[in-house]
């Protein structure tokens, strides 16, 4: 299931705007990986650019590579729509389709790809994937109720239900926890901690207690100036970042004395 | 929190509130039927008075509202203060206009469903005007043909004006999409007597000048149409969150299918309702029907096919061309203008449905 991705001098463009500049990372599979960093720096972007997300703006791309246990990412032929079938994504709102009940958002990922599967099939998957989000039990007598109606929390879980259930490799998550409340947080925060025998996490955070709590290894990403591109500071495991960090820079972000 | 500090704090609170009403005490009001007793007393002496004196209904209730304004203005600064003076005259301002907005449309609603009632009859929905030269007959060719031209008119706009407008909100970039833009905004103020100019020059280029037929009718209301339908579309697509766009995406769903599945469905509550409101639209023109269809006495119900007769032609071709007698032709120009407003108030109800109907359940 789960497995590691390589990044070689990653450079990512917007048009001829250099957004992202010269990153190499290894992330690991099986464990969650934090990228922390100002505002404009680039952490999203460069997550989102692991599953052609990005692409979705008009005149972006990357130049370097990118692989999945080997596997260009980037390579010709390879269709953005598998990309992402085996990369899934949280966002940092949750958006559950507003036409859909809990159950139809679940199996969104089969439906909307024309999957087709037996009712049994689909009933099995969408309590494995609720019970992976740990929100079955919560909802499991109103699965046919619209997914909008639940709390935001429970809509972010829900989110993340729709996303394992398409049973991805590698799970990304860009702010996750920004639009929800302490409570909701760590419920968030305890179902990454239980996700991540099973997927390789990578998730963007403005928090750093949150990095520190979820992650087991963590990038620092900063940015020179406005319009100058986001570079990759610095990347190892999550305690040494925190403790004794190699640069400058990540220092004295970890320690709020700057950003 | 010990409980000793909790009863200190209402021990305070408890103070404060003593001390409140005092404060509130100074803010005199104006009884609750201040404002009523004073717009009776200016009803009845200043416009009984216009009344009296011969001025007519409109200056009476004209004179009536500005009295009534300036006393309650008065009155209330007098008694409450300038600032809950200001909010009153602010308040009888708003009222007044709305009234004002409102008079000209029950007028109407009154005017035509007591001129259009007497012919509101079964007659009227079963028998057309062939042969008929004074009293009876009825609309029911008008009312036929009104649904063939209108509905065919919607099959053609519908998906022309739906798919522009997805193209507009999700592929269209740069010059076409912006020239395509500027042309529906034109297109949304076109005169409708040049839709149908335009539908009966183009059906003359090939079938030769003199060519009614019910079709062309059509082509003219969809030249009206599909901008209107455009236009509400287009509002509706933008207003589905980019983010269900990026959910889609994010699950390895192809554009068109995300629009297909995702934005359509999550906006199909307004556009329908945009979509029977641009029905609605048309479905009252007379000018290009005139023009592209004309009128005839009998049911005909081939589009491709001479004349046919609709509601407002009918409506308007028995007031200005009225047989002998006239009275039975303009109680029936009345009652097709009664039967118009009825179907174009059941497309609204309609579309309310439908919005109800296919509105995203859930967060409410």
């Amino acid at each position: 299931m789960s497995k590691s991705i390589d990044v070689e001098n990653l450079d990512i463009y917007y048009g001829s705007f250099l957004a992202v500049h010269d990153v190499t990372m290894t992330i690991r599979a099986q464990s969650v990986t934090a990228l922390i960093g100002p505002s404009g720096c680039g952490k999203s972007t460069f997550l989102r650019s692991i599953n052609r997300m990005h692409e979705v703006i008009p005149g972006a791309r990357v130049e370097g590579r990118l692989s999945l246990d080997g596997t260009d990412l980037y390579g010709p032929g390879v269709d953005p729509g598998g990309v992402r079938r085996q990369v899934g994504m949280v966002f940092q709102r949750p958006n559950p389709f507003p036409t859909m009940s809990i159950y139809e958002n679940v199996v969104a990922g089969m439906r909307l790809n024309n999957k087709k599967a037996k009712k049994a099939v689909l009933d099995e998957l969408v309590e494995k994937s609720l019970r992976g989000a740990n929100l079955w039990k919560e909802v499991k007598d109103r699965l046919d109720k619209p997914g909008s109606g639940l709390s935001g929390g429970q809509q972010q879980r829900l989110c993340i239900a729709r996303a394992i259930a398409v049973q991805p490799d590698v799970l990304l998550m860009d702010e996750p926890c920004s639009a929800l409340d302490p409570i909701s947080t760590l419920a968030i925060e305890d179902l990454i901690n239980e996700l991540k025998t099973e997927y390789t996490i990578v998730i963007v955070t403005h928090n750093m207690q949150q990095a520190a709590r979820v992650s087991d290894y963590t990038g620092f990403f900063n940015i020179e100036g406005t319009g100058k591109p986001g570079k990759l500071v610095e990347m190892d495991e999550t305690r040494t970042i925190f403790s004794r960090p190699t640069q400058k820079a990540t220092e004295d972000y970890v320690s709020g004395r700057f950003g | 929190m010990s409980t000793g500090t909790e009863e200190t704090r209402t021990a305070a609170e408890a103070e404060a509130i003593a001390a409140l009403p005092s404060v509130a005490r100074r803010q005199a009001r104006l009884p609750e039927w201040a404002p009523w007793a004073i717009l009776a007393g200016s009803a009845v002496v200043v416009g009984g008075g216009a009344l009296m004196f011969g001025r007519g209904i409109g200056l009476a209730v004209a004179a009536t509202a500005v009295v009534f304004a300036l006393l309650t203005y008065l009155a209330s600064r007098i008694v409450e203060g300038a600032r809950k003076a200001t909010d009153r005259l602010a308040t009888i301002l708003v009222t007044t206009a709305f009234l004002l907005a409102m008079a000209p449309l029950v007028s109407v609603i009154a005017t035509v469903l007591a001129n259009g009632i007497a012919r509101f009859d079964a007659q009227f929905f079963t028998y057309s005007m062939r042969g008929v030269v004074g009293e009876g007959g009825g609309a029911y060719h008008a009312i036929l043909g009104t649904l063939v031209i209108t509905a065919i008119a919607a099959v053609m706009s519908i998906p022309v004006g739906l798919l522009t407008a997805v193209y507009l909100v999700e592929y269209g970039k740069g010059k076409l999409a912006r020239a395509i833009t500027f042309f529906v905004d034109v297109m949304t103020g076109i005169p409708s007597i040049v839709a149908g100019l335009f539908a009966f020059a183009l059906f003359a280029l090939f079938f030769g000048p003199g060519v009614r037929m019910g079709f062309m009718g059509s082509v003219a209301l969809s030249v009206l149409m599909i901008p209107v339908v455009v236009r509400s579309t287009e509002e509706m697509l933008k207003i589905v969150p980019n983010e269900l766009r990026e959910a889609a995406y994010a699950l390895g769903v192809p554009k068109w299918r995300t629009i297909l599945k995702i934005v359509i469905p999550t906006s199909i509550a307004g556009i329908a309702s945009g979509i029977t409101l641009a029905v609605a639209r048309v479905i009252g023109e007379t000018a290009p029907l005139l023009i592209a269809v004309g009128i005839t006495t009998g049911v005909n119900l081939n589009p491709f096919d001479s004349r046919m007769a609709t509601l407002p032609v009918f409506s308007y071709y028995s007031y200005v061309a009225p047989g002998v007698p006239r009275e039975p032709f303009l109680d029936r120009a009345w009652t097709a203008a009664l039967v118009l407003i009825i179907i174009v108030m059941v497309l609204n109800l309609l579309a309310r449905v439908i919005a109800r109907l296919f509105a995203p359940k859930g967060s409410r």
